[in-house]
């Protein structure tokens, strides 16, 4: 899923404080389930806009919101959250960032008669799994080439700190990156598994390097599937 | 002028809290008329929006009651509620409130005398820092 946090409530206070009429909304997937934008803590940050806005005397309307999934339109076309959003001087998106560009632009395609400021309440983090109760840690940079199948499904990408595709580098001490002492060596993992599923093999040729051009950095990336069409 | 009556909720844990009460209404015991009683059935079931709620609705101060640490009924419900109260006490902080506003507490058993102290140094705490600059 995709792993975010709140912004500091002084950085959203400053991005709204202008504006009289705020409407906060939720995203039910995963920010929710990394409790950061879920319907919580919407409730949670309205108070608190709320309990700031009347201590300094000023008379603000905060609404609630929620959507179940802020990147898909199909969730959003729903008329009481557009009629929410038609009232609002300026929206606060609690999902990700790509919650908060989506809802960007639908917001705007569907009401004509004046532009929808969205400005974001999360800082949106990383692609993780939920280790434990409240903790989350990234797993995937989404390289467009997977490589999990050499490397006994621990990514090299995302958790060696050099993203080495031939490890371990001389810094692996005790199972742990030089990074620091909590980070686990991804290579001392990967070795460890392909030790225990009989492959160790598989690392000895020299991985050349990695094709890039699947990855980010050539502008934004997309799939188009033709058999979904019409 | 008047002195400042403050208005404080108290969520109060079932099997503890409540049962203190009960013993502190039998026995005579008297605490602060300030004060209103919540009760839940653990206090690991409140959530942070309902200690911030409770602010804007024009509570003065806060209090979350639940049994002695390792006595929860439902185990861990009080390390919960703890925790909550922390980061509420945090949010509230960013909000412009004082933190001090807020408290956890426990009593022991049916631990009246205990109850009616928290309560009743609460009210004396709340009737120092003033009204919630959020509702006056
Ligand atoms: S907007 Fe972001 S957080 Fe919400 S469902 Fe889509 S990807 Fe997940
Ligand atoms: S190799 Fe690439 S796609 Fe596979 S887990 Fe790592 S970053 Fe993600």
């Amino acid at each position: 899923m995709i792993v975010a946090e709140r912004k500091p409530f002084s950085e959203i206070l400053s991005m709204v404080e202008d504006y009289s009429r705020i409407l906060v909304v939720g995203c039910g997937s995963c920010v929710t389930i990394c409790m950061a934008g879920g319907e919580e803590e919407v409730k949670i940050l309205s108070s608190q806009l709320r309990l700031a806005f009347k201590k300094n005397k000023k008379d603000i309307e905060v609404e609630e919101a929620m959507a179940l999934r802020q990147c898909d339109d199909e969730y959003m076309n729903n008329p009481e959250l557009i009629n929410k959003v038609k009232k609002a001087d300026i929206v606060i998106s609690m999902a990700c960032g790509i919650g908060v560009q989506h809802a960007t632009a639908f917001f705007n395609r569907i009401i004509t008669d004046k532009p929808i400021k969205i400005v974001p309440g999360l800082n949106t983090t990383f692609m993780g799994a939920n280790l434990d109760v409240g903790v989350w840690e990234e797993r995937c940079v989404g390289c467009g080439d997977c490589v999990l199948e050499k490397t006994g499904g621990i990514c090299p990408i995302t958790r060696c700190a050099k993203s080495l595709l031939n490890g371990p580098c001389g810094g692996s001490s005790n199972g742990k990156c030089e990074i620091n002492k909590e980070t686990d060596c991804a290579w001392h993992l990967i070795i460890e598994r392909l030790e225990a599923l009989g492959e160790l093999d598989r690392i000895k040729p020299i991985e050349m390097y990695k094709d890039w051009r699947p990855s980010h950095d050539g502008g934004p990336r997309k799939i188009i599937r033709e058999d979904m069409r019409i | 002028m008047t002195e400042f009556e403050p208005k404080i909720i108290a969520f109060c844990c079932h099997y503890c809290a409540l049962a203190a009460a009960d013993v502190a209404g039998k026995t005579g015991l008297q605490f602060s008329p300030n004060i209103r009683i919540i009760r839940v059935l653990c206090t690991g079931k409140i959530e942070v929006p309902h200690l911030l709620k409770a602010f804007e609705s024009g509570a003065d101060g806060v209090v979350v009651i639940s049994c002695k640490f390792g006595e929860c009924y439902f185990k861990e419900g009080n390390f919960r509620a703890q925790k909550k109260v922390e980061r509420a006490q945090s949010l509230l902080q960013e909000a412009g409130l004082k933190p001090e506003r807020l408290l956890f507490d426990f009593v022991p058993g049916p631990g009246a005398k205990k109850f009616v102290d928290i309560l009743n140094g609460m009210t004396e705490r709340v009737r120092s820092l003033g009204p919630n600059p959020s509702v006056h």
